[in-house]
Order: structure tokens, then C-alpha cells, then sequence
């Protein structure tokens, strides 16, 4: 039973992934992601490892996928069919992929050959007095007693990571005003807008950013139709 | 179950991962490929976890780590990600060839923008 659901994970597993990566749509890449993720978390729940599956389900699933989405969109991927997604180096990309997976796929095979997998968490192995192996409570101890010192780093590393985020896009260094001030985002949609000659030109050239920044520049009655006509109103 | 199913699983997830990051050309794409990539590692360590029965439950707790370094690192490839179709007005790896900001010196460094922003619409 288990083998049979591993391998049909599995086999979901890799054909999700292969649709990530060579699907013409940007939003079908996001979606078949969760695709595969999901499969992975059934993957660590046939393996025993039931908290990290349910980690995986709440952290990939629910946070990276729609991380990935939101970039998707603030960066106004088109929804319909691309063609040039993939580079023209693709048949190297391919060849070089290739040459690792096949590489991989043979060390490991030839080095575990023989070897047998016997899953602790069996029928009855939890209910025998201690916590089974993967739930969150054996987990949990091990995470807060062995391992908590590089568990703080870690905590560490994400303050600073967010950090990081927050200067990377706070405003005032170059521009999420466009995106966030009022009639940023429609005036980015209006057709024609960027098919305009030089239409990017006037928000990235030199003095384009600047005039949103300055102090006042669109607080002020009419700010925004001054950067629509510039030197009219 | 032999041990080499889920090993064996992890290599082709992380041969797919390099395809992606290597043959992408939107920066989110390329994303998505380490992600594949760090799943891969993760699906290694639990297998492992389950073959030694480690009292210290030492690899799912390494998957616990590296998910939550996987979540760090998307947050800041999303702000970066955001910075650079701010300044470039595009997230495509093969034509981000400079690492200076170069639109503060030059007048027009997006020579192909109009012409892929139009195809972008037709597309739309």
C-alpha cells in the first residue's frame, strides 16, 4: 500500500514539475508548483515525517506559492500563452540537467541498491506509550533541546531576511510610489500606455523617479496629471 | 520500500529544478526552479531521517531549517525581483547584462522595451 502510494506521488510529483518548468502560461507554472509541493508533502507523510508535511503544506503551499504569485503580478505577467519563456539555451539547459539527474540517479541507485526502507511509523508503533517519530511533539523536542541554538541563528537569519525585504522595497529609494500611490496602478494599465515610444523612459530616465520623490510632488493638488503631461497643467 | 525510491525521486525533481533555473527566462521561473531544487534536499533528508531512525531527528529537523531558509529567501528574491522590474521594467535574466544602475546615467537604456511591451499586450 505505501509503495504503490509512493510511487504514484512520485510519478505526480515529476510530471507536475516538468509542467512547472515548461509550461508556456506564468500563473500555470505558480499553480502546477502547488502540484508538486502537495505531492512532496505526501511524499514526507509516507515517510514518516508527518510535521514536516504539514510545515510544507502551510510554508510552500500557503506562504511561497503565493509569494510567487504576488511577484507574478506586481511585475504584470500577461496571463495568456508566452512563447519565449524558455531561453534559447534551452537544449544546453536541457543537456546539463540531464547529465545531473542521470549522475545522480545512478550514484544513488547504485549506492543503496540493496538497501531496504522500513517506515517506523507503522500500523501500532504510535500507540505504544512515546510519541511516534515525525509527529510534532517528537519534532518539537528535538528542535527545542538538540537543536535550538542553530534554531535561534535561524530566527536570526529571518529577521534579518526580512530586513533586508523591508529596505529592498521600502518607499522613497526609487519608486514603489508608481505602483502604490493613488492611480499608480491604473495609470500603468491604461492601454497605450507603455506601447508609447518612450513611455518607460519618462518613469525610469534620469529626473523620472526623482519627480515622484520630491517632497510635496504628489501630495499636491494635480500631481499626478503633471506626471501624465509633463509640463502641461 | 527500498531506500532508492525516494532518492531516486529527489534527483529527477533536482535535475528539473536546473532545466528550470537554467533555461527560464523570467526571474519568478527561475524561482520556482530553486524551489524545486531545495524540495528535492528536503525529500533527501526525510528519506535519510526514515532509514536511520535518528534519535536526534536530526534530518527532519534539517527539513524544518532549510524550508524556513526557503521562505527567507523567497521574501528577499521577491523584493529584489520587485526592484529590478522597477528599474529595468522587466524581470528577464538574459537581458539584465549590467550590474550598475545604468538608467541613472544614460537617457535610454531600454532600446527593446517598447517592442517587447507590445508583444506583451498582444499577447494579453
Amino acid at each position: 500500500m505505501v509503495p504503490a502510494l509512493f510511487v504514484l506521488l512520485g510519478v505526480v510529483a515529476v510530471a507536475s514539475a516538468l509542467l512547472v518548468v515548461t509550461t508556456r502560461h506564468l500563473v500555470h507554472a505558480a499553480l502546477w508548483l502547488v502540484v508538486t509541493l502537495g505531492a512532496i508533502a505526501g511524499c514526507f507523510l509516507l515517510l514518516a515525517a508527518e510535521f514536516v508535511a504539514w510545515v510544507q503544506v502551510l510554508i510552500y503551499v500557503g506562504a511561497v506559492v503565493v509569494l510567487l504569485l504576488f511577484a507574478l503580478m506586481l511585475t504584470r505577467a500577461p496571463t495568456g500563452p508566452q512563447p519565449d519563456l524558455t531561453a534559447r539555451r534551452a537544449a544546453p539547459a536541457a543537456i546539463v540537467a540531464g547529465l545531473v539527474g542521470v549522475l545522480l540517479a545512478v550514484t544513488v541507485v547504485a549506492g543503496f541498491r540493496d538497501v531496504r526502507l522500513d517506515l517506523p511509523g507503522g500500523e501500532g508503533a504510535a500507540g505504544q506509550g512515546g510519541s511516534a517519530v515525525g509527529s510534532a511533539t517528537a519534532t518539537g523536542e528535538a528542535v527545542f533541546t538538540t537543536w535550538v541554538l542553530p534554531f535561534e541563528v535561524l530566527s536570526v537569519l529571518l529577521l534579518a531576511a526580512l530586513v533586508g525585504a523591508i529596505v529592498l522595497s521600502r518607499r522613497g529609494d526609487g519608486g514603489l510610489d508608481r505602483l502604490d500611490g493613488p492611480g499608480g496602478l491604473d495609470r500603468l494599465d491604461r492601454p497605450g500606455r507603455l506601447d508609447r515610444p518612450r513611455g518607460l523612459d519618462r518613469l525610469d530616465g534620469p529626473g523620472g523617479l526623482d519627480r515622484l520623490d520630491r517632497p510635496g510632488g504628489l501630495d499636491r493638488p494635480g500631481g499626478l496629471d503633471r506626471l501624465e503631461h509633463p509640463g502641461g497643467s | 520500500m527500498p531506500l532508492w525510491w525516494p532518492l531516486l525521486l529527489a534527483a529527477l525533481l533536482f535535475a528539473i529544478g536546473v532545466y528550470g533555473v537554467l533555461a527560464r527566462r523570467n526571474a519568478v521561473l527561475v524561482l520556482m526552479g530553486v524551489e524545486l531544487m531545495l524540495n528535492a534536499v528536503n525529500l533527501n533528508l526525510v528519506a535519510f531521517d526514515a532509514y536511520f531512525r535518528d534519535v536526534l531527528h536530526a534530518g527532519q529537523t534539517f527539513a524544518l531549517f532549510t524550508i524556513v531558509i526557503a521562505a527567507a529567501e523567497i521574501g528577499l528574491a521577491l523584493a529584489i525581483v520587485l526592484m529590478v522590474f522597477r528599474t529595468h521594467g522587466h524581470v528577464e535574466v538574459d537581458r539584465l547584462r549590467s550590474l550598475a544602475d545604468e538608467s541613472a546615467h544614460t537617457p535610454a537604456p531600454e532600446a527593446a522595451a517598447p517592442g517587447a511591451a507590445a508583444g506583451r499586450e498582444a499577447n494579453r
